[in-house]
């Protein structure tokens, strides 16, 4: 088996007497999408803003590629390739789209302070910003203010952002909230051809979405990882169904 | 050209025809008004670069303003007293080199700026509003309390200092140099908001957390906007010193952060010529409206809220519609 590209061990998080994330493991292997689901509150959201440098855990570590993320804040695993989308689309919405997929490939470039040069002159970042819209299913739409983006739209913006930061993996905090069915299965459609640049760890509410794109499936539940499998072994298993799936039911 | 640029050109075109008609036609004070109009307008676009672009509402921008009266005050008051104002590792006597004292001037802003930002920046919204008026008024109460340099009373430059080639007494030699310096600012801040520094600047303004995911950090930007908007506003206290050839603590007054504020919002903040916009019609409507009635302000006060209630993007958003999107 391939070494994993994300490496989670042992962490915890707790804020007060409420464990938030307790001596969660997992990891996030090459080609791979990765689903974290849970109930509401188990902290899924805790956990992707420790991955990602948001906030610091009180035990255990990330690696990435191997390398301990400890003590690299947000902004310096982001140039890692950390690529995160956010659970309330997040985007610079005055800016057209072209702009913020531009502003993206800048971050990955590492090179901010230059005073001079007209950066939407920039033949470089352009290029790959142009690129990048145009995998994210954008292409036409570059001229468009951030704000006046459909939601689906501005999901897609979102994940073309991610493109442009030379993802070595993507996190995408509900990717599919508050999409219709066409739309979700569009985006759907798309995750699924983006594994092959960069293994995805997903946290969704879709079930749907979840068992039919996902390699691999962990279920979160008060903090805790209490199963890891593949959509089939989710489905079937006991604790599961009786602490999660069954309250759908 | 577009209508942005329109509304611009005649801005700048208005401001020259101005200050020249009243030039041609002996109206000296005319001429003086049209000056302090530019200099203010430097000042605000200082403030605009962090207000407009990088959405800092600094109410501490009469420190770096007065800071830079001082400068030209103190190095014009040493050189025409021929006091040393320091002896070691030299002696020096002050100058009355205009672009000696600019660039002192924006030097000083600049260092007061890194500081007074590096701590500021620490906070957001009514914080940072707070924070930085603190920090001015802490400046305003040390110039007032220290009489070397006139403390209350201010300091007197009895014979305004001077540009090689130029006769800087000719008011309308002066109005043509602080024009001149006026373009220059606003042509570097035009360069600086296209530039990636002005694109991860503006990012900074509207989603700090996005800036941070796509790997740039919004602190170190916004400092670094932050230090050379105080540089700028320090330039043109140090041309306002010259102008009204006296520097006084009033120069560091809070009054004078909130002009130049209501500058911006009158002009409409984050457009490049909002500062000269703003400046021009509020200097304007102090004359005309101070010369009808005492109270001229309480109508200033409702043309004021006419803006912000109808007109967001102040003057040249209404006049020229939305911002292009690139």
């Amino acid at each position: 088996m391939a070494d994993p590209i994300l490496d989670i061990r042992g962490l915890s998080k707790s804020f007060g007497a409420l464990k938030a994330t307790d001596d969660v493991t997992l990891d996030l292997r090459p080609g791979e999408i990765h689903a974290l689901i849970g109930p509401n509150g188990a902290g899924k959201s805790t956990l992707i803003k420790q991955i990602s440098g948001e906030i610091a855990p009180d035990a255990g570590e990330v690696r990435l590629r191997g390398r301990s993320l400890s003590g690299i804040d947000a902004a310096g695993r982001a140039r890692m390739g950390m690529a995160r989308s956010f659970q309330v689309s997040s985007v610079a919405p005055e800016f057209s789209v072209l702009q913020n997929v531009v502003l993206a490939a800048q971050g990955a470039s590492g090179a901010t302070f230059r005073f001079f040069r007209p950066v939407m002159r920039d033949a470089g970042l352009l290029e790959t910003a142009r690129d990048c819209i145009a995998q994210a299913g954008l292409s036409g739409r570059e001229t468009v203010p951030a704000a006046e983006l459909a939601h689906g739209e501005r999901r897609k913006l979102e994940i073309a952002m991610a493109l442009a930061l030379r993802p070595a993996l993507f996190l995408l905090d509900e990717p599919m909230a508050g999409m219709g069915t066409e739309g979700a299965t569009a985006l759907g459609d798309l995750l699924d051809a983006l594994r092959h640049r960069a293994p995805i760890l997903l946290v969704e509410h879709d079930m749907d979405a979840v068992f039919r794109l996902s390699d691999r499936v962990s279920v979160l539940v008060y903090g805790r990882v209490i199963a890891t499998g593949t959509p089939d072994e989710i489905r079937t298993d006991r604790e599961v169904q009786r602490v999660y799936l069954g309250e759908e039911a | 050209m577009n209508r942005a640029q329109i509304v611009n050109a005649a801005l700048a075109l208005g401001l020259l025809g101005f200050g020249l008609g009243a030039w041609a036609m002996g109206e000296t004070f005319l001429v003086t008004l049209a000056t302090k109009v530019a200099i203010l307008a430097i000042a605000g676009a200082g403030l605009n670069l962090v207000l407009g672009f990088g959405g800092l509402v600094s109410f501490g921008h009469a420190a770096y303003f007065g800071l830079g009266g001082y400068t030209a005050g103190i190095l014009a008051h040493h050189a025409l007293n021929y006091t040393a104002m320091f002896e070691w590792p030299f002696v020096y006597e002050g100058t009355t080199s205009m672009p000696v004292i600019w660039i002192t001037a924006m030097l000083i802003g600049a260092l007061a700026a890194l500081m007074i930002g590096a701590l500021s920046l620490r906070t957001t919204g009514v914080y940072f509003i707070m924070i930085t008026l603190a920090f001015g008024q802490m400046i305003f109460y040390f110039a007032i309390s220290w009489p070397a340099y006139g403390g209350e009373d201010g300091l007197p430059i009895y014979v305004r200092n001077g540009f090689p080639g130029l006769n800087t007494l000719d008011p309308v030699q002066f109005f043509g140099l602080v024009c001149a310096v006026l373009f220059a600012v606003l042509g570097l801040i035009a360069m600086l908001a296209h530039s990636r520094f002005g694109l991860a600047l503006q990012a900074a303004r509207q989603n700090r957390q996005r800036l941070m995911a796509v790997g740039i950090r919004p602190g170190g930007v916004l400092l670094v906007a932050f230090v050379i908007s105080g540089a700028i506003t320090a330039l043109a206290g140090a041309l306002y010193a010259d102008l009204n050839r006296f520097v006084s603590p009033s120069m560091l007054s809070w009054h004078l952060s909130g002009e130049l504020l209501v500058f911006l919002i009158l002009g409409g903040t984050g457009r490049l010529f909002a500062p000269l916009a703003g400046a021009g019609l509020y200097i304007a409507l102090e004359h005309l409206l101070g010369g009808v009635s005492d109270h001229w302000q309480f109508f200033f006060g409702l043309l004021l809220l006419g803006v912000v209630l109808f007109a967001r993007g102040g003057v040249i958003g209404f006049l020229a519609g939305g911002k292009r999107h690139g």
